[in-house]
């Protein structure tokens, strides 16, 4: 088997333009994938008019200053902003493409906040020719608001338990440019105490001082409780996320295997797929199998040619993208393992493929159509589509071993869960495939 | 050129494709040095017969004197790898039938073949006949007793077809036995001893060319007209 193996190799080296296709065409692609998954698009270019003149920059509140300015270049941080004088100027430079979106601060933001009669608004004007690109400048400029919108409410929140704390305790607070002394409601109660204390028993003031010392102590009483009010105002819902299925790998963390299983799909589908269906295109496949060398062998032999190349390719990924992604080498035992039952998995497709196709073109055609409908659908997630929908697609995934291959490779290389299951899981499709590539073989010599 | 000298045996070969008979309980000897011709019309089943004698299918029924490793076969269209060179196919192929001298059986062969000059040249810039030297020459590497070769000179041209037949002949007189199947009847006529005639699968005739002529009393026709007239008589 061993010539054989030498034989492909040596056939391959001697193949530079397919050689170079199936190197280069899966490191493209798991490349572009790999880009897309971890990042979003470019950040868009925005044109930002800012109209809060310099003195209305600052919102006096309570005595105290909040640097509106502060909150407004927020908004600038998740797009390429660039900065215009006047609203033509935005409108133009949305008008000719130049930026994606106008993002107009109006000059009464801080007088809106501070009378807190009307919210204060900030306008979008956006170019919606390329909608992928305007959704998410919708998306990002939304949650941007959103952020500045909340850190701004909870500045505000704080200011005015700033003035429920003075109502209830007391203290001192600078107003119109002079110390004022606050009284309270807790140094009130205890000025109506001494007061009722000091009327004769039968006085009929005691009475009324009493209901005014009751409702000093119940207002006191409920003004403690505002903090949790004005929290639960602030931020009236709140998440709490917790992870019932799968890791919690983060996405660019995730293009890593999924870069690789692209990789890995295409050289062993394509080479295992080519490499049988090539024995029998040279007419070789009946000489060999008449006695020189099983067909179970054969089988094994375009298996191991792919899955060694694929591994080869892999590891050569995995050492370039660590100069790029954080990767583990401590765990490279486990790299190895969902590599290697990986492109075994893969191999078997192909040389299934191979052995139904019969011909090298026929083969590889298949081998690609068949291949990217199976990894695209193995990447969609759950709630994408309708239960039963979601329900076959599992069923699907299951019987190909993209699926597998991509939890093998996210579990040792981001501990996104356990390694057994996706292994065991690629050894029996291993088996499977390579019998059905078996049963292929039978008609293979006519 | 029988008993002790006989290589090979086949008898009642019965081959079938589904429903449809591609060998209907044929039996064949060949002997050492015998050139053995097999003709028939299309379809007849002359190359189900030589894969089933080189073991590249097995028969639904019948049996073979010799294992399928003891028999040279030749395929109808070359079986080489035309990214290797003439000597890596031939080095490649003795390896796979574990020949103890793999160098000596390659030179031998380029030397024979008279291709020892192309020996670094890929198979695929090698002519048509070139080619199929090589691929006859794969299929002696072994020193079989019996060669087979499926319709050898196929898409070869006069001067090709003339160097491929001394090439066998000097095999046969080396005492190979020789089992060929042909379309070409003048070839069967002007190179066989002995002629096995096949049609639908059912072997209507075996005996010398002459046994053939004799056989269907043509008189006046030529060997291809009374062969022809052999199978209209016959039914096909």
């Amino acid at each position: 088997m061993r010539w054989l193996l030498l034989k492909d190799l040596r056939i391959l080296r001697r193949s530079p333009l397919l050689a170079a296709l199936l190197v280069i065409y899966p490191i493209a692609i798991a490349l572009l994938i790999g880009f897309a998954v971890s990042r979003g698009p470019d950040r868009p270019r925005v044109a930002i008019l800012n109209e809060l003149p310099a003195s209305a920059r600052t919102l006096s509140l309570g005595g105290e200053d909040v640097d509106v300015a502060r909150y407004t270049r927020r908004l600038f941080e998740a797009v390429d902003p660039v900065t215009v004088r006047t609203r033509a100027e935005a409108l133009d430079k949305v008008r000719s493409g130049d930026v994606l979106a106008a993002l107009i601060v109006p000059p009464d933001v801080t007088r809106k906040l501070e009378t807190g009669l009307e919210p204060a608004t900030v306008q979008v004007l956006y170019n919606a020719e390329d909608p992928v690109k305007a959704r998410y400048v919708q998306d990002t400029i939304k949650a941007q608001v959103q952020d500045a919108s909340n850190a701004l409410t909870r500045k505000l929140t704080q200011v005015a338990l700033g003035y429920l704390k003075l109502i209830s305790s007391g203290g001192r607070v600078s107003l119109l440019g002079r110390d004022v002394d606050v009284l309270g409601l807790e140094r009130a109660e205890r000025i109506v105490r001494a007061a009722r204390r000091e009327l004769p028993r039968a006085s009929a003031s005691r009475e009324r001082l009493d209901r005014v010392e009751r409702f000093a102590a119940l207002a006191r009483d409920n003004l403690s409780l505002s903090d949790d009010v004005l929290a639960s105002v602030a931020s009236p819902i709140r998440v709490d996320r917790k992870v019932i299925h799968g890791g919690a790998t983060p996405l660019s963390s995730f293009a890593v295997p999924v870069a690789l299983t692209f990789s890995l799909m295409f050289v062993t589908v394509l080479l295992a797929a080519g490499a049988l269906a090539l024995e029998r295109e040279e007419n070789a496949f009946p000489r060999l199998v008449r006695g020189l060398v099983p067909r179970s062998g054969l089988l094994a032999e375009k298996v191991g040619l792919a899955a060694i190349c694929a591994l080869v390719l892999a590891l050569v990924m995995l050492a370039a993208l660590s100069a790029f992604v954080d990767l583990g080498w401590g765990r490279f035992p486990l790299w190895i393992a969902a590599i290697a039952l990986g492109a075994l998995g893969f191999a078997a497709m192909g040389a299934a493929i191979g052995g139904l196709a019969r011909e090298v073109r026929a083969a590889s055609l298949l081998g690609v159509m068949l291949s990217l409908p199976v990894a695209f659908l193995a990447l969609v997630p759950s709630g994408a589509v309708s239960g039963g929908a979601y329900d076959a697609i599992r069923v699907v995934s299951a019987a190909f071993p993209f699926r597998p291959t991509l939890s093998a490779l996210d579990a040792a290389l981001n501990r996104s869960g356990p390694i057994g299951p996706p292994l065991l899981h690629l050894a029996v499709l291993t088996l499977a495939f390579g019998a059905i590539a078996r049963l292929s073989l039978v008609r293979f010599a006519r | 050129m029988e008993g002790e000298d006989r290589v090979l045996e086949a008898v009642g070969l019965v081959k079938r494709y589904g429903t449809r008979e591609a060998l209907s309980g044929v039996s064949l000897a060949a002997s050492r040095g015998e050139l053995v011709a097999v003709i028939g019309p299309n379809g007849a089943g002359k190359t189900t017969l030589l894969s089933i004698l080189a073991g590249v299918q097995r028969p639904d029924a019948g049996s073979l004197s010799r294992p399928a490793g003891e028999v040279g076969w030749v395929p109808q269209q070359a079986a080489l790898y035309g990214k290797l060179t003439v000597a890596e196919n031939l080095r490649l192929f003795a390896r796979l039938e574990k020949v103890a001298d793999v160098e000596g059986a390659v030179e031998r062969m380029l030397e024979q073949t008279g291709l020892a000059d192309r020996r670094d040249d890929q198979v695929a810039t090698l002519s048509g006949g070139n080619r199929q030297r090589v691929n006859i020459a794969v299929g002696l590497l072994a020193e079989p007793e019996v060669l087979l070769l499926d319709e050898p000179s196929a898409a070869l041209d006069p001067r090709q077809r003339e160097r491929l037949w001394r090439f066998i002949l000097d095999r046969a007189r080396a005492g190979t036995a020789v089992i060929y199947s042909t379309h070409d009847v003048a070839e069967a006529e002007r190179y066989a001893h002995r002629l096995l005639v096949l049609a639908d699968g059912e072997l209507l005739f075996s005996g010398s060319p002459a046994e053939l002529e004799a056989a269907c009393g043509a008189g006046g026709l030529d060997f291809e007209g009374a062969f022809v007239e052999f199978l209209r008589r016959r039914g096909h």
